[in-house]
C-alpha cells in the first residue's frame, strides 16, 4: 500500500464535488453545497444526509438513485425545507442556493412563496397525495388561486386546461371528480398538474412512478419530459429504478448512506460505473436479450444512519474493499472523464483487477472475504473483518 | 323538461314516484302535505301575525316557509341530478348518504328527529293551548287525556301536549346549540394541538385533561348554584364542558392524517398552516366528529332533563321536558300522564339520535367502504 493513499486528500472536498463538465458553462438553477440533515432520535443522531453537494442546471434532469434509507428523500425535503424540526435539523454549514437565494436561511414566509411557485414536488403515492374530500378541480384551482391570485371561476377554467395538458381524458367532466374516482395513473397525472400549474422552475419528483404499473410508468415519464420541454423547467428525479434513470435523466447522482458516491453523465455511468456500489446496482438489473441464470446482488443491507461505518461507508458490502477502506473515508475523487467517485479504487486502480468482483446471488455468501486482506496490516481494533465489525456494532 | 319534472314542480315527490323512486317520493309527498296541513290549520294565527304576532310566532312562520321552500327545492334538485345521470363527482359524503339510505333504523331515527325539530320550530302553529296560561285551576287541573286535551292537563290545568311541544323547543335547542359549541371548540383545539404538536399540543392537551377530569355534573350544579339559571347559562355550561372528548378524538385523527401525503403535498405547495388545518385537516376529520356530535345531542338532552328534574335547569313555568317530568313526579299515581309523556319524548328523541349516530358511524366508516 502506498503512503500517498493514506494521506488526507490535498484539495478541499468542495472542489471535488463539482462535476468538472460544463458546470461553469452555465449558471446552475439549484446548487446544493455540503448539505447535512441530521435527526436526533432515541438511538442517537441519525446522519440521514451527510455532506451532499450537487447542482441542477436549467432544463436539466438530474437523477438521484439509491436504496431505501440512503437519504434521497431527505435531500429533497431539505431543499423544500419540509424536514420536521425537531427532530430534524439542517446543519449551518449546509447551503442550498436556488437562483440567487439561500434557502437554508430564508424566512418561512418566503419559503411558502417558493414552494409550489418556484419549486414544486410530486410524491410517490398518488393514492394518498390528493385530498379525498375535494374534487381534483378544486385542488388544482386552490394552487392557482394561492400562487397566481386567480378568481374562482378563472381558476376553474384554468384547472380544466391543466387537466388537458397532463393528458386526463374528458377534462371538462373530470374536473368535478373526486380522487377516489380516478385510477392511480390518472391521480399521478393530476398531481403533476397541481405541481406544474404554477409553472415552477424546478420540479422535485420523489419516486413518481414507483406505485404505478409499468405501462403507466412509461406514460408518466414521457409526460414529465414533454412538460419539461414545453415549460422549460428542471427536474430532480428521485428513484431507485435504474431503468427510469436511463430513460429520462441527463446526469445522475448515486447516493449511498447519506452521501453521493458517484456523479456524472448518465450514459457514462451506465456504460462504465466507477464506484463499486453503482456497479452492484447495475449488475442487479436484468438486461434484455441476455441470458443469465442468476443476477448479481450486493450482499448485506445499508447500515443504520445513526451508526455509519468509520471508513468508506460501503466497505462492508464491497467486493473490492481492503483495510484502507475500513480506516479512511474516501473523498469524491475526479475520475478524469468528468465524473466523480467516492472510492479508493480511483487512487488504487490496480486493486480492481485483484478482486473477482460481484457474484451472482447464492454463488457464495461470504463475499467480503473475496477481497484479499492486505496481510501486512491487521484490521483496526482487532475486528475480524469489515462485515463482522459492522454486525458487531449494531 | 320531462313530465316528471313538471309534476315535481307542482307537487314535490310526485315526480320521484313517476321516475320510479317510490320511497323518496312518498317521503317527500308526506312531508309536503304535512307542512301544507300545518299551514292550513294554523292559518288564523298566520293571518293575524301582523297585529299580535310575538317573536315566537314570527320564527314559526319563517321556519314554515323556509321548510316548504327547502322540500320543494330539494325535490327539484334531486330529480334533475338523477336525470343528468353520470357517476362523476360523487363525494364521500354522498357515498355515505347512499349507504345511510339502506339503513332502516337510521332512516326511522332521521324521520323522528326531523319531526321533532319541525314540531319545535313550528310550536306556536301546532300547540293547541298556551303552555303557560293557567285557567280555572279547580276545573281543569289533572284532567285525564281526552279529545280536548289529548295528553291531559297538569296540576295547574295546563295542557300537557302544548307544554311538551314548547318543551321540545327548549330541550332540543339547548342540546343542539350546546353540542354545536362543544364540537366547534373541540375540533379546533384538537386539530391545532394535533397539527402543531410540541409544546402547543402539550399545553392544550393538559388543559383538556383538566377539564375532562372535572366531574361534570358537580361543575354544572356549582355554576348553576352560583349564578341564577338562565337559558344562555345552561347552553354555555353544557357546551363548554363537553368539548374535551371531541378535542381528543380530533387530535388522534389529525396525528395520523398529518403524516398522510396529501398534507405533505399541501405543504409542498406552500400553503400556510392555517389553511392546511382549516381546509385540509378539518374536513377530513369531520366524519367521526359528526358521529360524536349526533350521539352527543342525545346525551345532552338527557343531561339537561336531569338538571331540570333536579330543579337546577330552567326555572318553571318555562316548559322543558325535564321540568315536565319533575312536575308530574308529585302525583305519579293519580295523574300518570303528566310525567309519562314528556318522559317518553325524552326516550324517543335520545333513541332517535343514537340510532342515527350508529347509522352514520357505519355509513362513514372507511373500513366498510368497498
Amino acid at each position: 500500500m502506498s503512503d500517498s493513499a493514506r494521506r488526507p486528500h490535498d484539495a478541499a472536498p468542495a472542489a471535488h464535488d463539482t462535476p468538472a463538465r460544463e458546470a461553469s458553462a452555465r449558471e446552475p438553477l439549484l446548487s446544493v453545497r455540503d448539505l447535512h440533515t441530521y435527526f436526533d432520535t432515541d438511538a442517537g443522531t441519525a446522519r440521514a444526509v451527510d455532506g451532499v453537494s450537487f447542482e441542477i442546471g436549467r432544463g436539466e434532469v438530474l437523477g438521484i438513485v439509491g436504496e431505501s434509507g440512503c437519504g434521497k428523500s431527505v435531500t429533497s425535503l431539505s431543499i423544500m425545507r419540509l424536514i420536521p424540526q425537531p427532530p430534524g435539523r439542517i446543519l449551518t454549514e449546509s447551503s442550498i442556493r436556488f437562483r440567487d437565494e439561500e434557502l437554508t436561511t430564508a424566512s418561512d414566509k418566503r419559503m411558502r412563496e417558493i414552494r409550489g411557485n418556484d419549486i414544486a414536488m410530486i410524491f410517490q403515492e398518488p393514492m394518498t397525495s390528493l385530498n379525498p374530500v375535494f374534487t381534483i378541480g378544486d385542488q388544482i384551482a386552490e394552487a392557482l388561486r394561492l400562487h397566481k391570485g386567480m378568481k374562482k371561476k378563472q381558476a376553474r377554467e384554468e384547472a380544466v386546461e391543466v387537466l388537458r395538458l397532463v393528458g386526463v381524458p374528458d377534462p371538462e367532466r373530470r374536473v368535478d371528480s373526486y380522487p377516489h374516482e380516478l385510477s392511480g395513473g390518472q391521480r399521478q397525472r393530476v398531481m403533476i398538474g397541481i405541481a406544474l400549474c404554477c409553472e415552477p422552475d424546478l420540479l422535485i419528483a420523489d419516486e413518481p412512478t414507483t406505485a404505478l404499473d409499468v405501462t403507466i410508468q412509461a406514460q408518466i415519464l414521457e409526460l414529465l419530459l414533454e412538460l419539461r420541454d414545453r415549460l422549460g423547467m428542471s427536474i430532480m428525479l428521485i428513484t431507485h429504478d435504474l431503468g427510469v434513470v436511463a430513460e429520462v435523466c441527463d446526469r445522475v447522482a448515486v447516493m449511498y448512506a447519506g452521501e453521493i458516491v458517484e456523479q456524472g453523465d448518465v450514459r457514462q455511468i451506465f456504460q462504465q460505473p466507477r464506484h463499486p456500489y453503482t456497479e452492484g446496482l447495475l449488475l442487479s438489473v436484468p438486461k434484455l436479450g441476455e441470458k443469465t441464470d442468476r443476477l448479481a446482488s450486493i450482499p448485506g443491507v445499508v447500515p443504520a444512519p445513526t451508526d455509519w461505518p468509520v471508513g468508506c461507508r460501503f466497505h462492508d458490502r464491497c467486493p473490492y474493499g481492503w483495510e484502507l477502506c475500513v480506516r479512511e473515508h474516501p473523498d469524491l475523487f475526479p475520475t478524469g472523464d468528468g465524473r466523480v467517485s467516492r472510492c479508493w479504487l480511483e487512487k488504487h486502480p490496480e486493486r480492481r483487477e485483484q478482486s473477482p468482483g460481484y457474484r451472482p446471488i447464492g454463488a457464495g455468501e461470504e463475499v467480503e472475504t473475496a477481497a484479499p486482506a492486505a496481510g501486512t496490516t491487521p484490521a483496526p481494533a482487532g475486528e475480524a473483518g469489515p462485515r463482522s465489525a459492522q454486525r458487531g456494532s449494531r | 323538461m320531462s313530465t316528471s319534472r313538471i309534476a315535481s314542480a307542482l307537487l314535490p315527490g310526485l315526480g320521484h314516484v313517476m321516475a320510479g323512486r317510490g320511497f323518496t317520493g312518498v317521503a317527500l309527498l308526506l312531508s309536503w302535505l304535512t307542512l301544507l296541513a300545518v299551514a292550513a290549520l294554523g292559518w288564523p294565527r298566520i293571518a293575524a301575525i301582523g297585529e299580535t304576532g310575538s317573536l315566537d310566532d314570527w320564527i314559526a312562520v319563517v321556519a314554515l316557509v323556509l321548510t316548504l321552500a327547502l322540500v320543494w327545492g330539494w325535490a327539484q334538485w334531486s330529480l334533475r341530478r338523477q336525470q343528468a345521470g353520470g357517476t362523476i363527482g360523487e363525494s364521500q359524503w354522498r357515498i355515505a348518504g347512499r349507504r345511510l339510505r339502506r339503513d332502516p333504523l337510521a332512516l326511522i331515527g332521521i324521520a323522528v328527529i326531523a319531526l321533532l325539530y319541525l314540531v319545535a320550530v313550528l310550536a306556536p302553529l301546532i300547540a293547541p293551548y298556551d303552555p303557560i296560561a293557567q285557567e280555572n285551576i279547580v276545573e281543569t287541573s289533572y284532567l285525564a287525556p281526552s279529545l280536548s286535551h289529548p295528553l291531559g292537563t297538569d296540576q295547574f290545568g295546563r295542557d300537557v301536549l302544548s307544554r311538551m311541544i314548547y318543551g321540545a323547543r327548549i330541550s332540543l335547542a339547548i342540546a343542539l346549540i350546546a353540542v354545536a359549541i362543544a364540537i366547534s371548540l373541540g375540533t379546533l383545539i384538537g386539530a391545532i394541538a394535533g397539527y402543531l404538536g410540541g409544546w402547543v399540543d402539550a399545553a392544550l392537551m393538559r388543559f383538556t385533561d383538566m377539564v375532562l377530569a372535572f366531574p361534570r355534573l358537580v361543575l354544572l350544579i356549582m355554576i348553576v348554584a352560583l349564578f341564577s339559571s338562565s337559558l344562555t347559562l345552561i347552553i354555555l355550561v353544557l357546551g363548554l364542558t363537553q368539548w374535551p372528548a371531541t378535542a381528543r378524538l380530533v387530535r388522534g385523527e389529525v396525528l395520523s392524517l398529518r403524516e398522510r401525503e396529501f398534507i405533505q403535498a399541501a405543504n409542498a405547495l406552500g400553503m400556510s398552516r392555517r389553511r392546511i388545518v382549516l381546509r385540509h385537516l378539518i374536513p377530513n376529520v369531520l366524519a367521526p366528529v359528526i358521529v360524536a356530535a349526533t350521539l352527543g345531542i342525545g346525551n345532552t338532552i338527557v343531561l339537561e332533563a336531569g338538571l331540570s328534574f333536579l330543579g337546577l335547569g330552567l326555572q318553571p313555568p318555562t316548559p322543558s321536558w325535564g321540568n315536565l317530568v319533575s312536575d308530574g313526579r308529585q302525583n305519579l299515581i293519580g295523574a300518570w300522564w303528566v310525567a309519562t309523556f314528556p318522559g317518553l319524548a325524552i326516550v324517543v328523541s335520545v333513541l332517535a339520535f343514537n340510532l342515527v349516530g350508529d347509522g352514520l358511524r357505519d355509513a362513514l366508516d372507511p373500513r366498510l367502504r368497498s
